[in-house]
This record gives C-alpha cells, sequence and structure tokens, in this order.
C-alpha cells in the first residue's frame, strides 16, 4: 500500500495528466455526438454579451459597406414593388390575391460571432427562442444561404454554418433544375463548396447559376453560388463540381432566419407515412 | 507571491481576449492560425505545483473552448501542453536553480532555451489540437502543413511579446 502511494506521489504529474485529459475529452466528445446544448458556448449570458459588445465595435468599421448593400438591397426591392408593375387586368390582380399566401417568414438578425477558418465553423446571433427562432430553421444573407440554426437560448442562437463537416444542403442547377446536393469542401477554403450526385444528363457550365432546390429548410431559389470547375468524371452516374459560393462568410453582418409556416404541417404528414 | 498571482491574472484576461478578439480572425492562406494563448501555460512560475499547473491549464482551455464553441477541445489540448510543460522542464532545468529564475521567460531563460521549449511546447499542442478537431487522418498531409506554419506564426508571436517585455537581468 505505503510504496503504492509513493508511486502515485512520483508520478503524480503523469496521474493528474491522464485524470483531466479524459475529463476533457468526455466533455468534447459528448458535446460532439450529442449535440447536447451545454451552457459552456457562446449562447450563454457572459460570453454571448462580451461577443454582442465587440461586434457594436467592429460595426462602425463597415458602416459604409452595409449602406452600400442596403442601398443596392433598396433598389431591387423597389423593382419588386407592386407598384412597378403594370397591372393589365383585374381579374390577374384578384387571381394573385387569393392563391399567395405566405409560407416563408424572414426573421432578420445580426451576426455578433463568426468563424470561417477552423474544419467545424459556427455563426452566432442576437436573436432567440423571444423573437420566434426555433431549431432547424434555415438562415439566408442577401447574398445567398449561409446555414441552419442548431442551438437557440432565449436571445441568441447558433447557427451551424455551411463552412461545417456535418452540413448539407439540397441544391439544383438553376437552369435545368437538376437536383443534387451542396457540402463545403475538403480544403478549408471559406470561397469554396462542392455540388454532389448531380445526374450524368445535366451538362453544367462553367459560371451556371447554383440555387436551393425548395425540398430543404430555404425557399426554392436562393442563390448559392456559380459553378467554378468541374471535376473529372469518374465514370458514375453522379457529377461532382466545385462551387464558387456566394457568400462572403468572413464578412456577414446581417442574415435572415427563414420561418417556413408549412414545415410542421409536412414534417407531421411525412411521419404519418412512416407509421 | 501575491504579485505572481496578480501578473498571472492580468496576463490570462489579457491572452484570452487577444486570441478571442483579434487573433481568431487571423488566418493566413488557410494554413496558418496562431493560438497564442498557451503562452499563459508556458509563462507560469517554476514552483507552481503540478495540481495548480493542471487546474489552470484546463481553466483556461474551458474558457477558450466557449468562445469557440468547441467545448473540452482547446481544454484536452491544454491539458496535454501542461504535462509536455512539466517533463521539459524537468529534462533541462535544474532544480536548484529555481530561487534565481522564478518564471521561465524569455529574458530570463535566455533566447535559446526559450526558442526550443515554446517550438516544443507549441508544435504539441497545435498537432493536438488541429487532430483532434478535424478526427480523420485522410488529410494527413494537409494536416501536418496546417501544424507546422500555425506554430511557427505563434512562435513568432510568443518571441515576439517576449522582446516587447524584455528585461535585462538582475544583478545576484
Amino acid at each position: 500500500m505505503r510504496n503504492l502511494l509513493i508511486f502515485i506521489t512520483k508520478y503524480n504529474a503523469f496521474f493528474l495528466f491522464i485524470i483531466f485529459e479524459v475529463f476533457s475529452l468526455v466533455i468534447y466528445i459528448k458535446y460532439n455526438s450529442f449535440q447536447k446544448a451545454t451552457f459552456i458556448n457562446s449562447s450563454n449570458k457572459i460570453t454571448g454579451d462580451l461577443y454582442t459588445r465587440v461586434s457594436g465595435l467592429y460595426e462602425y468599421l463597415k458602416l459604409r459597406e452595409v449602406n452600400d448593400n442596403l442601398a443596392r438591397q433598396n433598389a431591387e426591392l423597389r423593382n419588386q414593388l407592386k407598384s412597378s408593375f403594370y397591372v393589365d387586368t383585374l381579374k390577374k390582380h384578384k387571381v394573385s390575391d387569393t392563391i399567395y399566401k405566405q409560407q416563408y417568414e424572414y426573421i432578420v438578425a445580426k451576426v455578433i460571432n463568426n468563424s470561417v477558418n477552423r474544419s467545424n465553423n459556427y455563426i452566432t446571433i442576437d436573436r432567440g427562442s423571444k423573437e420566434g427562432i426555433t431549431k432547424g430553421m434555415g438562415v439566408i444573407s442577401d447574398q445567398g444561404i449561409v446555414g441552419k440554426v442548431i442551438y437557440i437560448s432565449d436571445h441568441y442562437a447558433i447557427i451551424q454554418s455551411l463552412l461545417h463537416k456535418d452540413s448539407q444542403f439540397s441544391a439544383m442547377l438553376a437552369k435545368n433544375k437538376e437536383i443534387g446536393y451542396i457540402e463545403w469542401n475538403d480544403h478549408l477554403d471559406p470561397h469554396m463548396a462542392v455540388l454532389k450526385d448531380v445526374s450524368n444528363n445535366a451538362q453544367p457550365k462553367l459560371g451556371e447559376l447554383v440555387v436551393t432546390s425548395g425540398y430543404s429548410l430555404f425557399p426554392a431559389g436562393i442563390p448559392i453560388g456559380r459553378i467554378s470547375s468541374l471535376q473529372t468524371k469518374t465514370g458514375g452516374f453522379l457529377l461532382n463540381m466545385d462551387v464558387k459560393l456566394s457568400v462572403d462568410f468572413s464578412d456577414l453582418q446581417y442574415v435572415y432566419v427563414v420561418n417556413n409556416k408549412f414545415a410542421k404541417e409536412q414534417a407531421a404528414l411525412e411521419a404519418q407515412k412512416k407509421e | 507571491m501575491i504579485k505572481a498571482v496578480f501578473v498571472n491574472l492580468v496576463r490570462f484576461v489579457v491572452l484570452v481576449f487577444l486570441q478571442v478578439f483579434l487573433l481568431k480572425n487571423i488566418t493566413l492562406y488557410n494554413l496558418s492560425t496562431p493560438y497564442l494563448y498557451i503562452l499563459f501555460i508556458l509563462l507560469l512560475p517554476f514552483e507552481t505545483p503540478n495540481v495548480l499547473l493542471f487546474i489552470l491549464a484546463f481553466i483556461l482551455g474551458i474558457t477558450i473552448d466557449a468562445f469557440y464553441d468547441t467545448p473540452g477541445l482547446h481544454a484536452a489540448a491544454c491539458v496535454l501542453v501542461a504535462f509536455v510543460r512539466i517533463l521539459f522542464i524537468s529534462i533541462t532545468v535544474q532544480k536548484d536553480g529555481f530561487d534565481n529564475e522564478p518564471e521561465p521567460t524569455l529574458s530570463i531563460m535566455g533566447l535559446r532555451w526559450f526558442f526550443t521549449y515554446a517550438l516544443v511546447l507549441t508544435l504539441f499542442h497545435h498537432f493536438f489540437l488541429f487532430n483532434l478537431e478535424a478526427f480523420n487522418i485522410s488529410e494527413l498531409q494537409y494536416m501536418i502543413g496546417r501544424v507546422i506554419m500555425s506554430a511557427l506564426f505563434t512562435v513568432f508571436l510568443m518571441l515576439m511579446s517576449g522582446l516587447l517585455f524584455f528585461r535585462r537581468k538582475e544583478r545576484k
């Protein structure tokens, strides 16, 4: 017994190392595999608050850019106003009233924490469950898709960015509607992604627009990026291609959380089928 | 004693802030990301008991994790650094020298020793951190490139900060 104690005290550094290391790894693995929202992340009170303050400082440096963006967006929206269209018949007007029911609702939020240079990137925003955000909602910016919500607290939410190993969204080629799915590439480049499993007869061209398909969290037709190179064919039925993302993830300021009002209904219906 | 506690506390806060609000946003060519905060573990006094050393390393790691949204990842890497530090110091420094040399800083230990010390610990930290984060070995070559470039960047920053707070050796 005494010898054992002497042995332990002599090599105490090693035993302490084992204890602390196992403890950290347990935290790490548990958080990763079960995706449990623990309090050690940036949606908690202290870190969230600090991030809000610092991002307030950063904002001043980017005011000009934000202004330009807003002006451009204003112009675009003005183009879509009803008053800028000529209404040719009364009938058409009436039809458009009855068939359009608002399906998607957008909640604007400010990015207070963001990263692009790790192999799993997350974004924190300053809106949470109090503003009607729930887990699993899609997130877009004015340039394209951003990611989906994975954790929420009362006033903050964490988004799993498209730049994440596990992110995968349904996408299609804008021109011929061929479906595939979009994923981040293996080289941790924040400007590039890969469009996978597009059917062989799609005949994509360089520079073609890739948009969301409407099968996932986003409305159809939200831009994702443009095809930058076609990967060499491996002889299968499916094509992969590199996509240059339209969103500059390193410079996100404001994002929109997409609330699909029919999502619950759709999920319930699909669950019924499984039973 | 109280002075040492105070100095280390300030160092802790400054390094965490620097890491989280400045260095977190810096990446060179998708390859080189500095993790300067481990300088805190490197500069703890020689006489810190092992238990305290591990506890402080763990707290530092978990603080960084809170900001990076990766609970446990940096904590695990920091604990490893603490362990390597104990081994490295027990091999290279003689115990009787502790009275004159309270802290393993650049100005006290000299450039050659400090450079080796910083490089070895940083390489261990980065290698462990990047591999644990990615958790696959299919991109090993790219990973090693990332580890080496990041380690060089981190050590460079450590040496710069060492020179910034350089003090001439006090007379005995």
